[in-house]
């Protein structure tokens, strides 16, 4: 039998980290018990990130050296799709300019949506890129805003270049509700802890790590590395203690740097795990959620030689502390303030006028003329270059990895942001070409002439009015 | 090629009383710059024959089309056209008339700009639309955003330390609240000084709120004929037109990298070939005084560059010497401004049209400029990287 597993990883975390302590303090007034839980921080979308574009740039990290031609597919996985009815795989597949003829599914209504596509891509072995993300929304003042973190995983799986084999899963549903969100709620409806624990993680983690273990045929002493997410604390070294893993192998969950990431979770401890393992070792991942995914994988000698990428390890790592807790509220669509009437502007979307240049703004495709060689943004009939503007000569010429810089730049009081100042200017690359285009991530008062910047994928616009998101690449800094 | 220069003259001008005009319509507008401009000519309504209207914004102003003109006026039937060319749709009024005149369309036309800005509700220009592709990708700037960059660029280009910068440009605007002081029909009638600009509050970095001009209401009238029929009608060396140039961007800035940001590529063109077109061989010897596109203190500064009026990267060390101010080699907004006028789209080239033409004329009061001989009006619509720029120049036909 041909083995399949996991060929490369990737991560994205959202730069902005809210300090736990400053949303203990905001709500202490009317929860005191907050304060227990006031420790650490957790990654908090952007205004402009949300799940799609979060996979996007954890896929685009997993895909680092690798030739996107050989990509036969995507799943996306996550439970706060922003569509629920349009097919947000298909947005994520044209951003990372993957053929628009691999497959593409969107896997959800389930915690363990990310090891449920992981487990069905390693069945149908085809080269799947598998992303995980989550941007979920909790109640202000309540336990879960705490424990919840933004973020996102990618696993490119094949057979090919194989860094941690598969050696077999096991997958049991049992429709234990733990927790649940009604279609078209706003938050989840969270039940007892203790139950959860003794009725749902405590019989059903165990029985379907067994079996998945038999499956593998592997003992559970074997495993190094020991992958259960959770928010409750010591939960995941008491599942291993049942299951029988050693209690070294379990993983620290990365809650206190950036909180539960929901459906993601499960897949960025896995990369995290894949950042630190040695060859030969074996890794157990459980997804929880109305019952168990367990996957087991081995490490290969591989692993050692996969293109440098920023992983789990470099997303903590370019973290900055964030402690406006009105902030984060309003990036989330929970406190109404008075944006002025700049921000009534109707931002209806041309969608017949989006999908003719669909490979512009999703795919961030230029132009490069063919008889001077200049790359332009967007794509046009006629060279930009003065001296040549040569008619129909333009090639596409992918922009989301050039390299760049500020040309010009404001930070405007004036214009409507919902992170104001909004940041804008023209953005010089250094192929060449020049783009008009809003800046993203950069602290007030930091960008000058000259910055480096990379491109990434964010929300452009949202018609409220209509209920759409738009989207398109800003320049972020490059460090 | 032979050009606009002394082919046709303005014979009347009109401007309202620009401001935040809550008592007048834009109907109400049109019509005081009209009766002024009218009156100036000493003709007729029936002898107008041509008639070219600028507005900009449709929304809550006069609307679309030639009607709101021809019916506010209840001009006689005649033909008029509505131009609209961002913030060069004043001069672009002109142009019509001059052209319609020149082109022996007509003996007499007029151009009136008017926009009615106050009634948007907003501090600063609307936000509309930048069209169905464009607002997939560009930024929701506003105007001093992207003007503001601007200065960035030039700061970085030439060296300039930003708190230098930023007093240069302090000065531009210090110099025309001086002007506009002066000057009745300005929306704000004020001198302010050096510090109270400069610890204005950013509106976008770094311009602050003495860095920008208003929002304002106003419009603006000129009544063009040929010299051979000023003559007849007794005006013996009336004003005319020297060159009506413009330029529009074609996209090199916004998509090319060789534009650095750090001027204005239009405003270079329009004013090579105005020049071209009045004859002008040295501007900083011929032009007595401009009304320059003032939207911003950074405009300013680097268009008396553009124009050829500093050298490159000196124009803020020429502006700190007060080389443009009243008093200076070649002052700049003598009549305050869209710094003390406000910008009131359509009306603000014609506005400057009207300082221009009173000058000459020895009809500028208080700030009246000892025997200025040709003046320069320029225009800047748009965003620095994507814009519509208008010259013109208008002079003494023997001179």
């Amino acid at each position: 039998m041909t083995s399949v597993g996991i060929t490369a990883y990737g991560a994205y975390l959202p730069k902005r980290r809210l300090n736990r302590a400053a949303i203990a303090a905001a709500n202490a007034w009317m929860n005191p018990a907050l304060k227990g839980m006031g420790k650490g921080s957790k990654a908090m979308c952007n205004w402009d990130e949300d799940t799609v574009t979060m996979a996007v740039e954890a896929g685009r990290d997993c895909l680092t050296g690798f030739d996107r031609a050989r990509v036969d597919g995507v799943a996306l996985a996550s439970t706060t799709l922003p569509f629920a009815d349009r097919h947000n795989a298909g947005i994520v597949l044209a951003a990372l300019t993957l053929d628009e003829n691999s497959e593409s599914i969107d896997v959800t209504a389930t915690q363990r949506a990310g090891t449920t596509a992981l487990i069905q891509a390693l069945r149908a072995g085809a080269a799947t890129l598998v992303l995980a993300a989550d941007h979920r929304v909790a109640k202000p003042g309540s336990a879960q805003e705490m424990q919840l973190g933004d973020g996102a995983a990618a696993l490119l799986l094949g057979t090919e270049g194989i860094i941690a084999r598969f050696l077999g899963s096991h997958s049991l549903a049992r429709d234990l509700v733990d927790h649940y969100r009604s279609a078209n709620a706003e938050y989840d409806y969270n039940l007892e802890e203790r139950w959860i624990r003794d009725m749902g993680y405590d019989l059903i983690v165990p029985e379907a790590a067994k079996k998945a273990l038999e499956k593998a045929g592997v003992s559970a002493a074997e495993i190094d590395h020991f992958i259960m997410p959770s928010s409750q604390k010591g939960l995941d070294a008491r599942q291993a203690k049942r299951i029988g893993v050693k209690a070294e192998a379990v993983r620290g969950n990365l809650n206190a740097e950036i909180g539960e990431t929901g459906v993601a979770h499960a897949l960025l401890m896995l990369v995290h795990a894949l950042e630190q393992a040695e060859p030969g070792q074996k890794i157990m991942v459980i997804g929880f959620g109305q019952g168990a995914d367990v996957l087991i994988f081995e490490t290969t000698d591989s692993l050692k030689t996969l293109p440098k990428r920023s992983g789990v390890t470099g997303q903590l790592a370019r973290g900055t502390e964030d402690t406006n807790y009105t902030r984060f509220l309003s990036f989330n669509g929970q406190i109404n303030y008075e944006w002025g009437i700049r921000a009534e502007r109707d931002n209806r979307t041309a969608q017949s006028a989006f999908y003719r240049k669909r490979d512009s703004i999703t795919s961030f495709l230029g132009g490069k003329c063919t008889q001077c060689g200049t790359v332009q943004f967007p794509k046009s009939n006629v060279c930009v270059n003065p001296n040549c503007q040569a008619i129909g000569t333009q090639e596409d010429h992918a922009f989301a990895d050039l390299e760049a810089s500020v040309k010009t730049f404001t930070e405007d009081n004036l214009a409507y942001s919902p992170n104001p100042p909004l940041q804008y200017g023209n953005i010089g690359f250094n192929e060449g070409g020049n783009i008009y285009m809003d800046l993203t991530d950069f602290d007030q008062g930091s960008i000058s002439v000259g910055s480096k910047v990379k491109m990434v994928f964010r929300i452009k616009d949202f018609d409220n009015n209509r209920g759409f998101r738009r989207y398109f690449w800003k320049a972020a800094p490059a460090a | 090629m032979a050009g606009i220069r002394d082919k046709v003259a303005i014979i009347g001008m009109g401007c309202s009383k620009f401001g935040e005009r809550w008592d007048a319509s834009p109907d109400d507008l049109m019509l005081e710059a009209y009766t002024e401009a009218l009156a100036d000519s000493g003709i007729s309504k029936e002898d107008i024959q041509m008639a070219w209207l600028g507005v900009f914004f449709d929304e809550q102003n006069v609307g679309k089309s030639a009607i709101p003109l021809s019916q506010a006026l209840r001009l006689p039937n005649i033909p008029v056209t509505r131009v609209e060319n961002l913030c060069a749709t004043g001069t672009e009024a002109l142009r019509g008339a001059v052209y319609a005149v020149a082109a022996g369309a007509c003996d007499v036309a007029m151009a009136l700009g008017v926009e009615k800005l106050k009634d948007t509700g907003y501090g600063g220009l609307p936000e509309r639309t930048k069209g169905t592709f464009e607002d997939l990708w560009q930024p929701n700037s506003t105007a001093p955003g992207s003007f503001a960059q601007l200065a960035s660029a030039y700061a970085s280009k030439h060296g300039v330390e930003m708190a230098d910068l930023k007093r240069a440009m302090a000065h531009v605007s210090w110099k025309s609240h001086q002007n506009g002081a002066k000057n009745p029909k300005a929306h704000l009638q004020s001198a302010v000084d050096m510090d109270k600009i400069l610890n204005a509050p950013m509106v976008s970095f770094p311009l602050g709120l003495f860095d920008c001009c208003g929002v304002s209401d106003g419009a603006a009238c000129a009544i063009v004929t040929t010299p051979e029929k000023a003559r007849e009608m007794g005006f013996d060396n009336p004003v005319v037109v020297k060159a009506l140039q413009l330029a529009a961007s074609n996209g090199v800035e916004m998509g090319h990298n060789s534009w650095d940001g750090s001027y204005t590529m239009t405003t270079r063109m329009a004013a090579q070939r105005a020049y071209a077109e009045a004859g002008i061989k040295d501007p900083l010897k011929e032009i007595s005084l401009t009304e320059v596109h003032d939207c911003f203190s950074i405009t300013e500064l680097v268009v008396m560059e553009d124009l050829g009026l500093s050298k490159e990267g000196e124009a803020y060390k020429d502006i700190l010497n007060g080389k443009f101010d009243a008093d200076g080699e070649i002052p700049c907004q003598i009549d305050g401004g869209l710094k003390c006028f406000g910008h009131p789209i359509g009306a603000s080239g014609l506005r400057m049209a009207y300082e221009v033409y009173n000058q000459i004329n020895g009809r500028a009061g208080a700030r009246q400029l000892k025997d200025p001989v040709m003046g320069l009006t320029h225009n800047l619509g748009g965003i620095p990287n994507r814009n519509i720029c208008s010259v013109s120049i208008l002079g003494r036909l023997n001179q």
